[in-house]
C-alpha cells in the first residue's frame, strides 16, 4: 500500500499552515500535534491510497487500511471488535453486527453534514419519489434507538448506525460484442442462448437475490420480499438455480471483484451479475462491456462508516474528524468518478467539474473525455453513462442486498446448489 | 500424525538398562525428551480439536454462539441423508473423494517414477540433489499463484485453445479445459506430486543396493525386481505420500474453487461458506465429520501397511 511516509516536523507545520489556509475549515488542528493512526477495516474496493494521502495532507491523520472481503469485515466486527478503529461495512451486515453490541451509535450532532446525507438513506426516497424497500434497505437500519442501543429505530433519531461511504445500484454486465440479442430483462441471465457463458456471484446472500430477480422477471412467481424469503421461497429459487446449473448454463461463479473482471474480459462469460466499477475496469482494458439497465430495476447496496464501541478519546475525535472530512467533498468526488455514489451529493458536486457532474450524475453525454480518479481514460467525449442519471438509477432500485431471517437455511440450500 | 510421533519415544524407553533406578531415570529422561513435541501437539492439535468438538455441539444464531448442548448441527449435516435421494453432504463427499482418487491415480505413478529415476538412475549425488531441488522450485511461489497461472493457458480463448485452433485441430474452443474436473485434477497433480516424490524417494534411497544385485544375480528380470523387491520396500514412502495427498485434497477448497469456477462442491468449501456466515458451530460439525472421514481413510491405509514396523 502506498501510504505517505511519516511526516517530519516541517511538513507537519506546513500541513497545518496549508490546512489553515484551505477553505475546508473547522477541523481541529490538534492532530498535527501528535499524529493519530486510524485502523480502517473494510473491503479493498473502498480503500484507496489517494484518499489516505489526501486525508494525511488535510488532517494529519494516518489511515491504516485493513483490506478484507465483505464476509470477513462482518466476522471481524463480531469476533474482534478491538482490531480496528473505523469500520466500512455494508448496511445489510448490520443485522449481524449490531446485535453483537460492538458498534456505537454515531451522534448526528457531531456529523456536520448529517442533514445533507442523501435522502436514499434518511427517507428511502430519490427526488421525492419512494424507492424499492425490499431486503435490508438502508432506511430501515439507518437510525438507532440510542447510542448503546442494539435496536434499529426505523425513524429519525439523533443516533446513526453507519454514515454512508458509497452506494450503487447493481445490474447485469454484458459483452455487447458477443451478445446478438437485446438484453432488457433479468431473465436473460438464464436464457439458454447464453448456455455455458453466464455467471452469478458465489456470495449466497447476493447470488440468491439475483436469482430471485430472474424468477420474478420470468413471471413465475412474485416474492413478498426478495431480501427476506420464506423457506418455500428459498427452495423455489434454489430449484431454479439447480436446474440452470445442471443444464450447463453457468461457466463459473465469482466471488471477488477481480474474478468478475477476468471472467468478462477474457470472454469466458458474456452475461453475469456485476458491479459498476468492475464494468468500468473491463472497459479500461479495451474490452466492450455494458452495465445493462433492466426493466425490473436494480439490486442496490450501500456501505458506510461505523465506530466500534471501544473507541474513545482522541481516536474517537479523529474518527469523527475523518468522517466529516470524508463527507466534505474531495472523497465524494473521488468516488463519484469511479462510478459509485457518495453520501453528500452537494459537496461532491462542488469538487467536480460541471462536465464530470453532468456525465456521472445527470446522465448527460460527456462534453470532454472522462478520466478516472487515477487519470486513466474511462469514456471518450460523447459517451453517456449506462443507466442514466442518479435519479433514474437509484429511483429504479427494486431491492437491497440483505441478510434474511432464514439465513442459515439459505446457506444450507446454497451449498446444495453448489453440490448439485 | 500422532502415530508417527510415538516411535520416537518408544525405542528410547526400550533401551533402558535393567537396573531399577538408572532405568527410571532414563525413563524420565525419555519422557522429558518427548515433552516438547508432546506439548506442541497438545497446544496446537489436541486443544483446537477438542474446542472444535465442543463448539460443534453448541447452538448459534447470526451473531453469537450459545453454549447449550445440541445435536442439531450434526442433524443439519446429515439432513435428508436417509431418503433415497443423495443428500448434500453425501454428494459433497463423493465429489471430494472422486478428486482424491483421481489425484492419487496420477500422482502416485508419477511421483514413483520421478523418485525412482532420481534414486536409481542418477549416479552422482550432487546431480541428484540438484534435480531434487528442482522439484521443489514450484514451491517458491504461492499455491494460488501457481493455480491462477493455469487460467490464461486453459481459458476459452487461452493459449492451448488458440494454438489448437491455429493448427486447425479444432474449430470451436474446448470449454472443458478450464472450470472443470479436468482443471481441478490438473492443478492438484501440479501442486501435490512433490508430496509423493519426497517420501517415496526417501524410501527408495534407503534400499540396500545389494538386495537388487542379489535379485539380479538370482535371475530376476527388471520388472520382477521392481515388483518383488523395490515396491515392497518403498511401501512406507508410498503410504506416507498417499496420506499427504489424501489429506491435502480432502481439506482443499481453494484449488477446487479457483480451477472449478466455484461450481464444484468440496467439503472445505462448505466449511468456508459457513465460517463466512458466522455459522461456526455448523462449520465445526462439518469439520468433525471431515476429520472422522480422513481418519477412517488413513486407518484403512495403515491397515494395509504397518507404518511403525516399516519405518
Amino acid at each position: 500500500m502506498d501510504l505517505p511516509q511519516k511526516p517530519s516536523r516541517r511538513t507537519l507545520l506546513k500541513g497545518a499552515a496549508a490546512l489553515a489556509a484551505t477553505p475546508v475549515t473547522g477541523f481541529p488542528a490538534v492532530h498535527a500535534a501528535e499524529p493519530v493512526t486510524l485502523r480502517y477495516l473494510g473491503t479493498a474496493v473502498n480503500q484507496s491510497a489517494d484518499i489516505a494521502r489526501k486525508v494525511k495532507e488535510d488532517l494529519g491523520l494516518t489511515i491504516e487500511y485493513i483490506p478484507v472481503v465483505t464476509d470477513e469485515v462482518t466476522k471481524r466486527a463480531v469476533t474482534q471488535p478491538n482490531s480496528f478503529d473505523l469500520i466500512d461495512t455494508e448496511y445489510f451486515s448490520l443485522k449481524k453486527i449490531l446485535p453483537a453490541g460492538n458498534l456505537q451509535g454515531m451522534d448526528a450532532k457531531r456529523i456536520k453534514l448529517a442533514d445533507k446525507i442523501s435522502s436514499v438513506f434518511t427517507k428511502g426516497e430519490v427526488a421525492g419519489k419512494k424507492i424499492g424497500d425490499q431486503g435490508t434497505a438502508p432506511r430501515k437500519v439507518f437510525y438507532l434507538e440510542g447510542q448503546d442501543s442494539k435496536k434499529f429505530a426505523g425513524e429519525q433519531t439523533g443516533w446513526i448506525s453507519l454514515i454512508p461511504t458509497v452506494y450503487n445500484a447493481d445490474t447485469l454486465g454484458i459483452r455487447p460484442d458477443l451478445i446478438k440479442i437485446p438484453v432488457t430483462s433479468w431473465k436473460e441471465l438464464l436464457n439458454p442462448a447464453f448456455k455455458g457463458k453466464a455467471s452469478i456471484l458465489n456470495i449466497p446472500s447476493i447470488g440468491i437475490m439475483d436469482a430471485a430477480m430472474v424468477v420474478e422477471a420470468t413471471g413465475d412467481y412474485t416474492y413478498g420480499d426478495k431480501g427476506n424469503m420464506t423457506k418455500p421461497e428459498i427452495d423455489r429459487t434454489i430449484k431454479v438455480l439447480i436446474e440452470a446449473k445442471r443444464a450447463g448454463q453457468f461457466r463459473a461463479f465469482w466471488q471477488d471483484f477481480n474474478e468478475s473482471v477476468n471472467l468478462m474480459a477474457s470472454g469466458e462469460t458474456v452475461i453475469q451479475s456485476m458491479w459498476s466499477p468492475a464494468v468500468t475496469k473491463v472497459r479500461a482494458q479495451g474490452v466492450p462491456c455494458t452495465y445493462q439497465p433492466l426493466k425490473e430495476g436494480y439490486r442496490a447496496w450501500a456501505s458506510g462508516f461505523g465506530i466500534p464501541k471501544t473507541l474513545s478519546g482522541r481516536k474517537l475525535d479523529a474518527a469523527y474528524d475523518f468522517i466529516n472530512w470524508f463527507l466534505s467533498g474531495w472523497a465524494g468526488a473521488y468516488l463519484n468518478r469511479q462510478g459509485y455514489y457518495s453520501a453528500v451529493l452537494e459537496t461532491a458536486q462542488a469538487n467536480m467539474q460541471p462536465y464530470e457532474w453532468a456525465f456521472w450524475m445527470e446522465g448527460k453525454a460527456a462534453e470532454k473525455d472522462i478520466l478516472g480518479p487515477d487519470g486513466t481514460l474511462i469514456e471518450k467525449a460523447g459517451a453517456t453513462r449506462d443507466g442514466g442519471s442518479f435519479d433514474a438509477r437509484m429511483g429504479a432500485v427494486a431491492c437491497w442486498n440483505a441478510v434474511m431471517d432464514e439465513n442459515t437455511y439459505m446457506v444450507r440450500k446454497w451449498n446444495e446448489f453448489i453440490a448439485a | 500424525m500422532t502415530d508417527l510421533a510415538l516411535p520416537a519415544a518408544a525405542p528410547a524407553a526400550q533401551t533402558a538398562s535393567p537396573a531399577a533406578s538408572p532405568r527410571r531415570r532414563r525413563r524420565a529422561l525419555a519422557y522429558l525428551q518427548a515433552a516438547p513435541l508432546a506439548l506442541v501437539f497438545l497446544v496446537f492439535l489436541v486443544v483446537p480439536l477438542v474446542l472444535t468438538g465442543i463448539v460443534s455441539l453448541w447452538e448459534y444464531n447470526e451473531y453469537e454462539i450459545i453454549p447449550a448442548l445440541t445435536l442439531q448441527n450434526y442433524a443439519d449435516v446429515f439432513d435428508g441423508c436417509l431418503s433415497a435421494d443423495l443428500c448434500t453432504t453425501v454428494r459433497t463427499y463423493l465429489s471430494t473423494v472422486k478428486f482424491v482418487v483421481l489425484t492419487l491415480a496420477i500422482t502416485l505413478p508419477l511421483g514413483f517414477a520421478i523418485a525412482y529415476f532420481l534414486a536409481f538412475h542418477i549416479r552422482s549425488g550432487t546431480v541428484r540433489m540438484g534435480l531434487f531441488l528442482l522439484c521443489t522450485i514450484p514451491f517458491w511461489t504461492s499455491n494460488v499463484i501457481r493455480m491462477i497461472s493455469w487460467i490464461p493457458l486453459l481459458g476459452r480463448n487461452g493459449l492451448v485453445n488458440d494454438t489448437l485452433r491455429t493448427l486447425g485441430l479444432i474449430r470451436a474452443p474446448i470449454d472443458g479445459l478450464l472450470y472443470s474436473d479436468f482443471a481441478v485434477v490438473l492443478a492438484f497433480v501440479h501442486l501435490d506430486t512433490v508430496f509423493m516424490i519426497v517420501p517415496i524417494f526417501n524410501s527408495l534411497a534407503r534400499i540396500d543396493r545389494r538386495l537388487i544385485e542379489a535379485a539380479r544375480d538370482g535371475g530376476a528380470s527388471g520388472a520382477q525386481i521392481l515388483w518383488n523387491v523395490i515396491l515392497p520396500l518403498a511401501k512406507p514412502g508410498i503410504a506416507i505420500g498417499t496420506i499427504f495427498v489424501t489429506t491435502l485434497v480432502m481439506g482443499d477448497f481453494v484449488t477446487v474453487g479457483v480451477m472449478g469456477g466455484q461450481q464444484i462442491a468440496s467439503v472445505g468449501k462448505v466449511i468456508q461458506v459457513q465460517m463466512s456466515y458466522l455459522q461456526f458451530p455448523a462449520a465445526a460439525a462439518n469439520a468433525v465429520v471431515l476429520l472422522a472421514a480422513v481418519l477412517l481413510m488413513i486407518l484403512g491405509l495403515t491397515r494395509m501397511i504397518d507404518l511403525r514396523r516399516e519405518l
